[in-house]
């Protein structure tokens, strides 16, 4: 697989196509949005969590946004994690923060650490990204938003 | 006359494009297992033999304090750097002391707008009350400025009361001179403005603006960024007021740039940043300062680099700006040419009868820049993805960000070739053609 391939695979482009979770859900229950942009390229991404009503699990992601395909993936990417977790059973809002962390520590690695598919499902994909240095802001754009709407919420 | 230190290498000519190549050593280097096609020279351009050379001559033989100290070494330094500034200015059509050292064009464009907030609240007075700015009074600029010649300008009216004012950009990336003419009136106090925008790439009909600004008797400020490095400059036949350029978009080092004034321009404004080297005398309570263009120069001087600067004045001079403009037309005629046959390719400021330098931006049609600009590096072609500190210009445009390729007296035709052939691919890449 050439660089550029290992970059772009065929399932963040799938997802960057054709969005998951694009749309903000309606501000009813317990919900935290929030705002994120990159300065740098301009992607700015709008995501807003859906709690348990006692705070305790994540029940939905959704969110807006624009911006180049590796950051519109990631975000699609996330939402559809949260959704099959959340869906399958509980998503303590502990394990969001623990799947932030992870996601974090592989992107940053520089291609040391891989993320598995068990525990991110597409979003593993993005796995090639981090020896993108200049492009792991943008896969991290959404996940940031994630965190810091957990915080708010 | 310049100082047996700094080795000075025969001029190359654009007649041999092979030759300006080899005096550009990172030229050879490979990007992604490709040779690097370098389309980045509008964020900074890369550097010829002569100024790295240039540079080091100095640090490695005559490094030493300027304007300071009686031994060897520190008057050498002085007279390189003099020179240096000699060099500088004459590129750009103004005497030595019409130049003023600074670390980049933002500096310099922060230091005139600070300049006329100081005298705006009587410093410098009486010799500064025609820069002095009042509530009410207004600063006109282009919405195609780059953030560097509009946040200072913003942050100036905020302090000063004073009122913003733009010029709009017609769609085709021209600026309205019809609205330039309303705008610019009895309220005008400042016009700036860039001779080239850096993402429209076109040559401003800047002669036109300062003829309007003089009639109101307004302070005109130029941003000769993408100017300098591309055509023959002569400010003082123009009649700008000031005007700054930064020294690594022309060939030079990092860290320099210079701000040009006219002589009675600079005289008028107060300094900016104070301390050591811009002084006549100091007590505990007050300083008198010294005349342009050291009073604009507190503190170390960018003194390697200045050095730097010069030999890329000297190596542009050697290859002749009328014979570097042509060669910038030519890129630019073949790479718009290239790009409008592409389908799904908006150029932004694709202006008719219009004269520009060798630079296009451009919206690929479904695919984000930032994926565009990735895609061309795996290829080893290197543009400028992102909004280009340019974000009003931009929005004006519809747009978030956009691709920008721009060349330099080393992008030859088979450059603008590998670069059209590459982008050629984007869209079916992304699956944006379908």
């Amino acid at each position: 697989m050439s660089g550029l391939d290992s970059l772009y695979q065929e399932l963040i482009l799938d997802h960057s196509k054709r969005p998951h979770g694009k749309g903000l859900g309606e501000e009813e229950g317990r919900v935290a949005t929030s705002h994120q942009r990159n300065p740098i390229c301009g992607d700015e991404i709008t995501l807003r969590v859906r709690l348990t009503d006692d705070g305790s699990a994540v029940r939905e992601v959704t969110w807006d946004g624009a911006g180049c395909s590796i950051s519109q993936a990631s975000a699609s990417m996330l939402a559809a994690l949260v959704a099959e977790i959340a869906e399958e059973e509980r998503m303590p809002r502990e394990a969001a923060s623990e799947l932030i962390d992870g996601f974090r520590e592989a992107l940053r690695s520089r291609g040391e650490i891989p993320l598995d598919e068990e525990t991110f499902g597409d979003a593993a994909a993005l796995s090639g990204v981090s020896k993108f240095t200049a492009r792991v802001k943008c896969a991290m754009l959404a996940w940031v938003a994630l965190e810091d709407a957990l915080a708010r919420a | 006359m310049v100082s047996s230190v700094v080795p000075v290498p025969p001029a190359a000519s654009l007649a041999d494009p092979a030759a300006v190549r080899a005096d550009f050593p990172i030229l050879g280097e490979r990007v992604n297992g490709q040779p690097l096609v370098y389309l980045d020279s509008g964020a900074t351009s890369q550097k010829p033999q002569a100024v790295i050379d240039a540079e080091v001559a100095f640090l490695t033989r005559a490094n030493s304090a300027v304007h300071r100290g009686a031994h060897t070494l520190a008057a050498e330094a002085t007279e390189l750097f003099e020179d240096a500034r000699a060099t500088v200015a004459g590129f750009v059509g103004a005497p030595a002391e019409q130049l003023v050292w600074t670390s980049g064009a933002t500096a310099g464009l922060n230091l005139v707008a600070y300049a006329i907030g100081n005298a705006s609240v009587g410093r410098g007075a009486p010799a500064s009350a025609r820069v002095a700015l009042r509530e009410g009074d207004e600063i006109v600029i282009t919405e195609t400025e780059h953030h560097a010649n509009l946040i200072p300008w913003q942050e100036l009216a905020a302090r000063t009361g004073a009122v913003l004012r733009h010029i709009p950009v017609r769609d085709d990336g021209t600026l309205d001179l019809d609205a330039a003419a309303d705008l610019i009136g009895a309220r005008t106090r400042v016009v700036a403005f860039p001779h080239v925008s850096n993402v429209l790439g076109i040559v401003n009909p800047v002669a036109d603006l300062i003829a309007l600004a003089r009639e109101v008797g307004a302070l005109t400020v130029m941003d000769a960024c993408q100017s300098a490095p591309h055509l023959p400059l002569d400010l003082f036949a123009l009649g700008v007021d000031l005007a700054v350029f930064s020294g690594h978009k022309m060939l030079g080092p990092y860290g320099v740039g210079g701000l040009y004034g006219r002589a009675e321009i600079l005289e008028a404004l107060p300094p900016f940043l104070t301390g050591g080297s811009m002084i006549t005398t100091v007590t505990l309570d007050e300083a008198s300062y010294l005349p342009p263009p050291q009073r604009f120069e507190a503190g170390t001087q960018p003194v390697s680099q200045a050095v730097g600067l010069a030999a890329a004045a000297r190596y542009l001079q050697g290859l002749g700006m009328d014979a570097v403009y042509a060669h910038e037309r030519e890129i630019a005629a073949r790479m718009g040419a290239g790009l409008r046959e592409l389908p799904g390719i908006r150029l932004l400021g694709d202006a008719e009868g219009v004269e520009r330098v060798g630079l296009w931006a451009f919206d690929v049609e479904g695919v984000h820049a930032h994926d565009v600009g990735q895609f061309l590096d795996a290829r080893g072609v290197a543009v400028r993805v992102g909004h280009h500190c340019a974000q009003p210009l931009h929005r004006r445009f519809g747009l978030t960000a956009s691709v920008r390729a721009s060349a330099s007296v080393f992008t030859t035709a088979d450059d603008v070739d590998v670069f059209l052939d590459a982008v050629s691919g984007v869209r079916a890449y992304f699956g944006a053609d379908a």
